[in-house]
């Protein structure tokens, strides 16, 4: 894309370009259609609208994803505050065993962690984020918004917990658990699946 | 010492949170003698830095 938009010379018709990315971005996120238009129509309005702030230092498309990350905050905040305790306690309680499987009763792996060949190579390899967003699907929705307020949001511990009201024990728990389970569906549908391409 | 059930939730709050001293000094003694954690520990970071890597 064009990296060379000098500052304030944002062309607003170039906008149009990054709404497919910016779209499955958010959908990664907020994993819901409408709500990720919603977010990515809004950013785009408000970058149409603050362009002439557009220093230039950094890409326009990380300049329009920086828009859009703070869009799903604010999104995810106010999912926060609807859910209810009692489905983040019942997420809490009913993945409790959810691991065990992968441990005998002595605490060893019973399923012993494979090497992953060159991991970084895949980040450039479309196939691997079909497969990662895909595995990001499969995490309950509380535990999803912990992940991606941490992971891909920057959000510290402490922010977290406070959004989601939960105590940081909890907070630990849950990312945890997306992590374990991210891993888990990587290795089995990625690193030692059929997908992989050597 | 620690067990890799431990260890792995450890290695996990390690991205979250500084660890004490007593729970470092466990994961290093234990990584020293467990593969299988040592990969995990890798695979952990594999996963940040994945989703720091995204936008790709």
């Amino acid at each position: 894309m064009n990296n060379q938009t000098k500052p304030g010379h944002f062309p607003a018709g170039t906008l149009e370009e990054y709404r497919p990315y910016l779209l499955r971005y958010a959908l990664l996120q907020l994993r819901d259609s409408t709500l990720a238009e919603d977010a990515v129509q809004e950013t785009l309005l408000a970058a149409l609208e603050s362009r002439s702030k557009f220093s230039g230092k950094s890409s326009p498309k990380t300049w329009l994803t920086g828009i859009l990350k703070h869009k799903i905050i604010d999104l995810f905040r106010k999912q926060a505050k609807e859910a209810t305790q009692i489905s983040i306690e019942m997420e809490l309680g009913s993945g409790a065993g959810d691991f065990d499987a992968l441990f005998q009763p002595d605490g060893h792996w019973s399923t012993w962690p494979q090497a992953w060949a060159d991991p970084l190579k895949n980040l450039e390899n479309q196939k691997f984020w079909e497969i990662f967003e895909v595995c990001t699907k499969l995490m309950p929705a509380n535990t999803a918004r912990a992940f991606m307020m941490r992971e891909f949001l920057g959000l510290s511990t402490k922010e977290i917990c406070k959004d989601l009201q939960i105590s940081a024990t909890n907070c630990w728990v849950m990312l945890y658990r997306a992590r374990m389970s991210l891993r888990l569906c990587l290795q089995h549908n990625w690193f030692g699946g059929n997908f992989e391409e050597k | 010492m620690l067990t890799c059930k431990e260890v792995s939730k450890l290695v996990s709050q390690s991205l979250d949170r500084r660890l004490s001293l007593v729970e470092w000094v466990g994961l290093r003694i234990h990584f020293f003698v467990c593969d299988g954690c040592r990969r995990f520990r890798e695979q952990m970071a594999f996963i940040r830095r994945a989703c720091q890597h995204y936008p790709h």
